[in-house]
């Protein structure tokens, strides 16, 4: 057992602070622990969003010293016995209070994308697919909506007016997931860059660095996708194809009234 | 059909009260369907219901999308036969009906074995990627207790990938109706972190829900005539548990005090392997599919143990030598299964066993070892999730040392009592899915078939409640406002109240209590302590005091979840303390056997409306039809059934 000193952001919507608390610390533990036994011992009413505290459900996301992390899944042993650790709310987002932010902005993406669409002839139990081609999704389907990608990417955490136009690397991702899924009938290519904003991702890859599953959001999800979007856009052949009716093209816009 | 309900606010609208001290402004919404619980079951539930055409609302004490079904690991037991295709229903409801020692409900053991598939096959319609067979199908593995390789997964995170599948299916939903109505919320709409405190009723029948939302503690009330509860389990109430945050037992307590009855209480799943080191992780599920996969479980000594431990009732069909348990992962057909893939309850009880024995690894669990029996690469392929686990939680690479395992709580196989085919609870306009329904697991639950179970029944919940609500007519049940007074008056009390005790220290004493004297092994006199215990608890619950402000604020939630936790702890004491006998999640050092008298009785418990006592009474368990009598030999039968059962067998089943 030892004792180690956080500073903790305290407040709501309309102010707060920093807050010094000493606490104890035992082996093993993760800052999630130490946020509990604060609740337990000095700050009742401390709010901070969990549930499953195995790294599962993708609730707890905060920024500790700076970077945004899964306050369940940061041991303690990361930091040295004398480092004050600084816990504070995920900025991209609203404060609601203390640690917990508003996040409705990621619901309210993921309902703008045309969800997926099978072949209407298939029936369920039907479909054939192979390992292989199932994987490239599962590994984007692996995501627990954390929303640190989001957090963390600047065309918003910087940029608040982006928010409307962007939909974030998790829903660029879902995009791309939705666009390899080996059933899918959906383009989403248009709307990609249209609706969705992919062309304001200018891959820093800063996503796929915090991703807790360590998912590679950008050399799997979002520069697969880039290239996808330019084929349909800008390939001659393509255009051709659609000039002279062979291949006309069926884009699916984006959800309306969403 | 019914028309959807309006939208037009209550008789008193939202903020226009005011009656003193507990004067709290509360939000009306109007459904004909409200859902509490967004996990897999209250999820398929909601959806089956809007697809009925009925005005329907998901209550979610969480996010949407994070329910504890996300913690699902292995899969979802379908019997598919896609990967062995003499797999069927009736094999499938023979393993339930053994895993469960023959406690199960039978109607609703028929009807999972039968609809799995069915479910299984619409998930993937709706977008899920399951893993897949070389042909191209929706791969199966094998886990404890089920004879052919069943449980649909996708790695080891297949309850991920349902519960994404699901809410991905609302939002589909959701998308048709922005199209056709101008508004995704008109027929279905999420509420997201917003806690159910109280059912409402009119007379006997069901009326609505009342309850708070988080970020801003404003009460809400949702006027409906059907609830479905689908809120999971209870495991909160013990130290050492695999369960989330949400784990309060509220829809066993709603229950209870909206006048519904329980069954089957005392029957409590210890998962053998939970996670043991370090203490914060203490309880953390490491799937099952260890083991399925090739994993085995070893002592201090490096003995695999498990050989010593197959019990009576299934001798004969485990491998009895090492040689012969390792060759079943090839040969299936020719050789028995390892007894490591023996039934959760019995793995949890043998390696408390052997830990009692002084066998037991550094921190007081067991060795569970895959890191000598698949290459290092097969390990990280086909167990993701617990390679990563292990390394961020534990510093132990799985791929290179074994695990250290033991027992924690998993699962409540007691629930609601529902009818079989609609999940109507014993009061009109209630009904109950999931880990919240009691039967269809019977004493113990196999792995693999929560999933399956939360698929089948949450779409017979939703199609039981909106059949429910067609029957009403313009005969809609209305919320009293004295009811609701009193709900507000409840839910506002630990925030108003002074000098009370932190509810956060009541909630690790429970912990405490529940852990050490109902845990995995019980005895008579440890539960009269333990209610004992819990009757002083509930004095000093009640008069437990919450600091701070309303929005927001987890001491004040903590505070009412308690209220649930301890009439549900009281209850599963009560009847554990009653079932004078061992059977799956129920072992009692005083009453080591198990007994054929006991099986033809179920416990029953009910409250009164405030929850305050709690009565146990007893009822004979639902004979199983002959035709499903027949799926099994007398031999086995005789096992379990009491002679005069044994001679009411009819003709085929003689010797």
């Amino acid at each position: 057992m030892s004792k180690a000193s956080f500073r903790i952001w305290r407040g709501d919507a309309g102010e707060g602070r920093l807050v010094d608390y000493t606490v104890e610390v035992n082996e093993g533990e993760v800052v999630l622990d130490v946020l509990h036994r604060l609740q337990a011992t000095q700050a009742p009413d401390l709010a901070v969003r969990w549930n499953c505290k195995a790294g599962k459900c993708g609730s707890c996301s905060v920024e500790i010293n700076g970077r945004p992390r899964l306050a369940c899944m940061t041991r303690m042993n990361l930091f040295g016995p004398d480092d004050v650790i600084t816990v504070t709310p995920i900025r991209t987002f609203p404060v609601i209070r203390d640690l917990v932010t508003d996040v409705s902005y990621n619901y309210t993406k993921a309902r703008q994308i045309p969800s997926f669409t099978p072949d209407p002839r298939v029936k369920p139990g039907e479909m054939r697919m192979r390992q292989v081609d199932v994987e490239r999704s599962q590994e984007f389907r692996k995501c627990i909506e954390c929303f640190l990608c989001n957090t963390v990417c600047h065309v918003i955490r910087d940029h608040e007016e982006n928010t409307e136009h962007f939909s974030g690397p998790r829903y660029l991702m879902r995009v791309a997931e939705l666009e390899m899924h080996p059933e899918d009938t959906a383009d989403r290519r248009m709307i990609a860059q249209d609706d969705f904003g992919l062309g304001y991702c200018n891959i820093t890859k800063c996503c796929t660095e915090v991703c807790p599953e360590h998912i590679k959001i950008t050399d799997n999800a979002l520069i697969p996708l880039k290239e996808r979007v330019a084929s349909r856009r800008y390939d001659p052949v393509v255009w051709l194809g659609s000039k002279i009716g062979r291949r006309p093209a069926k884009d699916t816009p984006k959800v309306p009234n969403t | 059909m019914s028309t959807p309900a309006d939208q037009q606010p209550g008789p008193s609208p939202a903020g226009a009260e005011g009656d003193g001290a507990a004067a709290a402004p509360v939000a009306r919404h109007r459904y004909d369907v409200v859902v509490i619980g967004a996990g897999g079951a209250g999820l398929r539930a909601a959806i089956e219901a809007r697809e009925q055409g009925k005005k329907t609302a998901v209550i979610s004490k969480s996010l949407f999308g994070k329910a504890h079904t996300v913690m699902a690991e292995g899969g979802a037991a379908a019997a598919m036969g896609n990967v062995n295709a003499r797999d069927n229903w009736q094999v499938h409801f023979r393993d339930t009906i053994r895993g469960g020692k023959f406690l199960n409900n039978p109607r609703m053991a028929e009807l999972h074995a039968k609809e799995a598939p069915d479910r299984v096959w619409e998930l993937e319609h709706w977008g899920a990627l399951f893993d897949r067979t070389a042909d191209g199908r929706i791969s199966q593995r094998n886990f404890g207790g089920h004879e052919y390789p069943r449980l649909a997964h996708v790695g080891d995170r297949t309850g991920l990938e349902m519960i994404r599948t699901l809410q991905q299916r609302i939002v589909a939903l959701q998308q048709a109706d922005a199209e056709r109505l101008g508004d995704p919320d008109a027929m279905l709409r999420v509420y997201a972190e917003t806690t159910v405190t109280e059912l409402l009723k009119d007379g006997e029948r069901i009326a609505g829900a009342f309850g708070y939302v988080r970020e801003t503690g404003e009460f809400v009330v949702f006027e409906a005539p059907a609830v479905v509860l689908a809120t999971g389990g209870i495991g909160k109430s013990f130290k050492v548990t695999s369960n989330s945050w949400e784990y309060t037992g509220d829809g066993h307590a709603l229950a209870l005090r909206a006048g519904a009855t329980l069954l089957n209480m005392e029957f409590v799943q210890f998962h053998p392997t939970g996670m043991v080191w370090p203490p914060s992780v203490k309880g953390i599920l490491v799937t099952e599919s260890v083991r399925g996969d090739g994993g085995v479980l070893r002592n201090s000594e490096g003995k695999r143990f498990m050989f010593d431990y197959v019990p009576e009732v299934f001798r004969g069909q485990y491998a009895e030598t090492e040689e012969e348990a390792d060759r079943w992962y090839t040969d299936p057909d020719n050789n028995r299964r390892p007894p490591e893939l023996l039934p959760r309850d019995e793995v949890a009880r043998s390696i408390n066993a052997e830990v009692k024995a002084g066998r037991g690894s550094p921190h007081g669990g067991v060795f569970l070892d895959v890191s000598t029996r698949m290459p290092a690469e097969e390990i990280r392929r086909r167990l993701p999730s617990m390679h990563h686990q292990f390394k961020e939680l534990a510093d132990v690479d799985i791929t290179a040392e074994p695990m250290e395992v033991g027992p924690t709580c998993h699962y409540v196989m007691g629930g609601v009592e529902v009818d079989p085919d609609t999940t109507a609870a014993t009061v009109p306009g209630l009904f109950a899915a999931g880990e919240v329904a009691g039967g269809m697991h019977g004493s113990n639950r196999l792995g693999g078939n929560s999933l399956s179970d939360l698929l089948v029944f949450g779409r017979r919940a939703g199609l039981g409640a909106a059949s429910y609500v067609d029957g009403l007519g313009e005969d809609r049940p209305r919320v009293g406002e004295a009811d609701l007074d009193a709900a507000r008056a409840t839910a506002l009390a630990p925030l108003e109240r002074t000098g009370g005790e932190s509810p956060y220290l009541l909630h690790q004493e429970l912990q405490q209590t529940m852990n050490d004297l109902v845990g995995i092994i019980r005895r008579a006199d440890e539960m009269k302590q333990a209610l004992d215990s819990l009757d002083k608890l509930k004095e000093r619950v009640a008069h437990v005091s919450a600091q701070g402000a309303r929005p927001y604020n987890p001491g004040w939630h903590l505070a009412l979840d308690l209220r649930n936790m301890l009439l549900v702890s009281i209850g599963t004491a009560m009847a554990a303390l009653e079932r004078q006998e061992s059977r799956g999640g129920h072992t009692r050092d005083d009453f080591p056997e198990m007994s054929p008298e006991w099986r033809t009785t179920t416990l029953v418990l009910r409250a009164d409306p405030a929850g305050e006592q709690v009565t146990l009474g007893r009822r004979p368990l639902e004979r199983m039809r002959d035709d499903l009598l027949a799926l099994f030999e007398r031999s086995e039968l005789a096992k379990y059934l009491t002679e005069a059962e044994l001679a009411e067998l009819p003709e085929g089943e003689r010797p």
